[in-house]
């Protein structure tokens, strides 16, 4: 088995906290401490919030630098269509919910867990999210919830689900000790869901238009108030679908607060004719980052927000942005190792001090005191742990920060392979990344090479690997100031 | 009378193995199959065919003859 796409605890322990570095150049620090302001970070948000998501890396976005997830595909029946979903398509290179390579029992489910758990400290999340409806098998999901919780009882449980057969489970959740649930909305108006799904099935009986989606609008409605009733926190997904929901996440942002949804993630349709889909097929396409940008923009208030979602499979295992799936597959778990439970502590242990270490570098990066006021995008290549340790060619994906005057935020990823291209037309990979660091003054990453470099040159971004092994949040501040300071050197 | 289910359309979900009220359908290999001799086509229990409503693939669950 290989780890070599797991963070190991030697790259984000072997290194002193970052320091500001300012080589070459001098600047004073304006003396304003560095808010990350990033989405359900330790300073935004009540003391027992915080304590329910800190581990969580798909509800914080400071949780997933450290922590892991999987995703058990327990759950292939669905009781909707979506207009934006086609099961029968499965790609091993593919990306997308919904889709999964093989679906499991729920012994099959807690027998994975418990390999996973054994080989990955970092596990702190198990979800069922189909690749169907987490729901619509309710007592199989039920039953391998049970089986993981006797297993391991250190493991966070939660669900995501379409909502329509939510209301009837709010109660089973609750008392299950099940503290996060995802469910995805993307209207308010019926009018508009009936461009989104063609059908429900609901109470044996399928329907179709309006009415469908009246029914579904009205379950999603009753069930977030539910949960939230019992003090379980709700994320809200929203796909972005440009020209039927773009304007309307609005209202669906206003309609999900207010009845209290503690996260709303807008994520981009994912439309392609090789998926299938009926938006695939009659020619819907995705927004672009811009565009998704201005409508999570839109929505503000950015701890009610995360913009760190990748979009998982249903049967993703490991960080966010990689997938170990193919390392834990049925045939390879015959003999599970036993979990050691002092693994898990010693790397929590890591994890606090490092999260300690990575806020005091924050803070002590300085800012030149004369800075343009553009923001600008930096793009990092992480492994994890907050820290910037990776080969520029071998990211799959880029964490890109957006730095200010304000300090440095983290506001999407990118990735470099998200969708199947398949065929042979794949000589210039470099040409995907390039196009994936559109608009990016500057990648930071662990080590690249002279070609890469001067290509990205080429095109105005500058590539630095002078960062290696430091902390993601301190090194862009710095940079950004060190480039400043140059810039104001040189014109004076 | 009963409903069959076309094995190259399946997905294999099982959408309509938990909602049938005969017990009639089971998995085999990728995909289910009705058995014949248990599925009443709902009478007595739905108004609609079970199966046929909770499969998501277009003429997947059809009548069998």
């Amino acid at each position: 088995m290989t780890d070599s796409n797991i963070v190991p605890l030697s790259s984000i322990t072997r290194v002193d906290p970052a320091k500001p570095r300012l080589s070459g150049c001098s600047a004073k620090s304006n003396g304003k401490a560095t808010s990350c302001g990033s989405s359900a970070g330790q300073d935004d948000l009540p003391e027992a919030v915080w304590n329910k998501i800190q581990d969580h890396p798909c509800y914080s976005e400071d949780a997933h630098h450290y922590f892991a997830r999987m995703h058990v595909a327990v759950a292939p029946a669905c009781n909707i269509q979506c207009n934006y979903c086609n099961r029968k398509y499965d790609c091993s290179n593919e990306s997308r919910p919904g889709v999964v390579s093989e679906k499991l029992s729920a012994e099959q489910a807690a027998l994975k867990v418990m390999a996973v758990a054994a080989e990955v400290p970092q596990l702190s999340v198990v979800g069922i999210a189909g690749p169907g409806d987490a729901l619509a098998n309710a007592p199989k999901t039920f039953h391998t919830f049970d089986l993981i919780h006797a297993a391991l009882p250190h493991v966070k449980l939660c669900l995501s689900t379409n909502g329509l057969a939510l209301p009837d489970h709010v109660e089973q959740i609750a008392a299950m000790g099940i503290d996060h649930v995802t469910i995805t909305i993307n209207m308010v108006d019926p009018e508009i869901g009936a461009q989104i799904y063609p059908w429900i099935f609901f109470r044996h009986k399928r329907w179709e238009g309006l009415e469908a989606a009246q029914i579904l609008h009205e379950r999603q409605m009753e069930g977030l108030e539910a949960l939230t009733a019992k003090g379980i926190l709700v994320k809200v997904n929203s796909v972005l679908i440009p020209g039927i929901n773009d304007q309307h996440l609005v209202e669906v942002n206003k309609a999900v607060r207010s009845r209290g949804a503690f996260l709303h993630n807008v994520m981009p349709l994912i439309s392609d004719p090789a998926h299938g889909t009926h938006f695939g097929l009659t020619g819907q396409r995705g927004p672009t980052p811009n565009e998704l940008r201005a409508v999570q923009d839109s929505l503000g208030g950015d701890a009610k927000l995360m913009r760190h979602c990748r979009q998982c499979r249903a049967d993703a295992v490991g960080l966010l942005g990689e997938d170990r799936g193919a390392e834990f597959s049925l045939d390879k778990l015959t003999e599970a190792k036993p979990y050691d439970p002092k693994k898990r502590e010693m790397y929590l242990e890591v994890v606090e001090r490092e999260r300690g270490d990575r806020q005091k570098a924050k803070e002590m990066a300085q800012m030149p005191e004369k800075i343009e006021e553009t923001p600008v995008l930096v793009a990092i290549a992480t492994k994890g742990g907050g820290r910037i340790n990776q080969h520029f060619g071998h990211a799959t994906e880029f964490q890109i920060f957006e730095v200010t005057s304000a300090g440095a935020k983290f506001i999407s990823h990118r990735r470099t392979d998200k969708y199947c291209v398949g065929g042979t037309d794949n000589s210039d990979a470099m040409a995907t990344t390039i196009a994936a660091l559109e608009g990016v003054a500057a990648v930071l990453c662990a080590k690249i090479g002279d070609k890469p470099k001067q290509r990205l040159a080429d095109m105005g971004i500058i590539a630095s690997d002078q960062y290696a092994f430091e902390y993601i949040e301190a090194s862009a501040i710095t940079w950004y100031a060190t480039r400043n300071a140059c810039d104001v050197a040189a014109s004076a | 009378m009963a409903y069959k289910i076309v094995e190259k359309n399946c997905t294999g979900c099982g959408a309509c193995e938990f909602e049938c009220p005969n017990k009639a359908i089971k998995e085999k290999g990728a995909a289910f199959v009705i058995d014949p001799k248990k599925c009443t086509e709902c009478a007595g229990f739905f108004d609609t065919p079970q199966c046929v409503a909770a499969c998501p693939v277009p003429k997947t669950v059809v009548m069998a003859f």
